[in-house]
């Protein structure tokens, strides 16, 4: 069950013979090396807890604050036909980020608990939102690339140890699909459009392609959580091993639109069977996900502006509800 | 920090014929609008035809930690399974 109010109850007796918590953990690791999930009310480690609770509250936080850059273009599709498209797929991200925020609170946190640390600025979110859309390309570039890469992400998170998390992935990633093929779409049309309309979309390549590469966060040699994810099978790949494939499956995309990737460096290595890159630039990933990236600032003030704007909303509902249930007090 | 509204557990079916199936959960004032948000968050595809909402705080779970002693008498009963009883190949239909 999806619910925090249940997994409270689970947690107190412990089974016969398991008293200590070393046995405990390792049971648990047996159960996940065997590929059993995790469901909410199971004993687990508190780190394993704790892990899951921040992972999985900033891809939500990432899912709410993305719908921002691509919401600024909904007033101003080109066609009637890619506004319904857009809005559609704004509504998406904003239903992704309500899956993920209610399969973390089955871990025991509070919905408000969780949108109070991204308003106040202590959850972080995916740092790519923090980047502007500045022309009617970049929606194109966010749906091929960024989406592109967040389903590599989101693809090994399907088969996650912890089971809520697990199953709000595979809705997301089936959901996910259209996204990246909307975007490509639009990156076909200009790329074949006036040669104004290839130069939006070389533009809009040459400001995404990095950002995108970054999404897949650090290189292993610098990635603090991996290797117990790993073992807790939160995680199946390592940033580099999906960067890789998402280099991989994209150059040919880029190569098919005729557009330019902005990477000098860039090369097909036949003895690897693999796209190499230039060096990345991790100062700026860095920059970034301190908060110094182009719009930080904006994307926080955004959301705690719609948030201030409907309390109003969520006090009306809540003491309507109140007067409906006082009036019947036999109604569920 | 603001509180939430309750929690609402939410079921799907999926089609006509079909079972109710638990397919996450939202938060909302009252059953009415836990039905609207289920139906916004949950049937963007027409996932389904019709939807359930049960505050979560109702649902009574069984606990996984007495799983083995509850689901215990069941498993010494094979003889409840067809393919416990031998028959020979020649008899049909059976």
């Amino acid at each position: 069950m999806y619910t925090q109010a249940l997994d409270t109850h689970g947690k107190e007796p412990l089974p016969a013979g398991a008293g200590s918590s070393a046995a405990l953990a390792q049971r648990f690791q047996e159960r996940i090396d065997v590929e059993e999930k995790i469901e909410p009310k199971s004993w687990m480690p508190d780190a394993y807890r704790q892990t899951l609770i921040r992972q999985i509250s900033q891809h939500a936080h990432s899912e709410i604050v993305g719908m921002l850059p691509e919401g600024n273009w909904i007033t101003r599709a080109p066609t009637l036909r890619r506004k319904a498209v857009l809005i559609a797929k704004v509504q998406d991200e904003g239903g992704h980020g309500m899956y993920l925020y209610s399969a973390a609170e089955t871990l025991g946190i509070a919905r408000a608990e969780m949108i109070e640390q991204l308003l106040s600025g202590a959850a972080r979110y995916s740092s790519i939102f923090n980047y502007p859309t500045l022309t009617w390309a970049d929606v194109g570039a966010i749906g091929w690339l960024v989406d592109g890469a967040a389903i590599m992400n989101q693809i090994p998170i399907c088969r996650c140890s912890y089971g809520p998390y697990a199953r709000a992935m595979v809705r997301i990633c089936k959901e996910e699909s259209f996204h990246q093929r909307q975007g490509f779409e639009i990156m076909l049309t200009l790329a074949q459009g006036s040669a104004a309309q290839r130069a939006m979309a070389q533009d809009a390549l040459q400001r995404w392609w990095w950002p995108s590469i970054m999404m897949f966060g650090p290189s292993d040699a610098d990635s603090k959580h991996t290797a117990q994810s790993m073992r807790w099978k939160i995680k199946r790949f390592s940033n580099d091993e999906l960067r890789q494939k998402f280099i991989d499956i994209t150059v040919p995309q880029a190569q098919f639109l005729g557009l330019t990737i902005p990477d000098p460096a860039l090369r097909w290595d036949e003895a690897a069977q693999h796209y190499l890159i230039g060096p990345i630039d991790w100062n700026e990933f860095h920059a970034v996900l301190a908060g110094h990236g182009p719009c930080n600032h904006e994307r926080l003030e955004a959301r705690r502006a719609a948030h201030e704007a409907g309390r109003w909303v969520r006090e009306a509902a809540a003491a309507h509800a109140a007067k409906e249930r006082s009036r019947q007090p036999q109604a569920a | 920090m603001s509180s939430d509204w309750p929690l609402f557990e939410v079921f799907i079916r999926s089609r006509s014929g079909l079972e109710h199936k638990h397919v996450g959960s939202v938060h909302a004032a009252d059953a009415r609008m836990a039905i609207e948000h289920a139906r916004d968050v949950y049937t963007r595809r027409q996932e389904g035809v019709s939807l359930w909402v049960v505050r979560s705080a109702d649902i009574v779970a069984s606990d996984p930690e007495e799983a083995d002693a509850l689901f215990e008498p069941a498993r010494d009963k094979v003889y409840r399974h067809p393919t416990f009883y031998a028959i020979p190949e020649e008899v049909k239909n059976l």
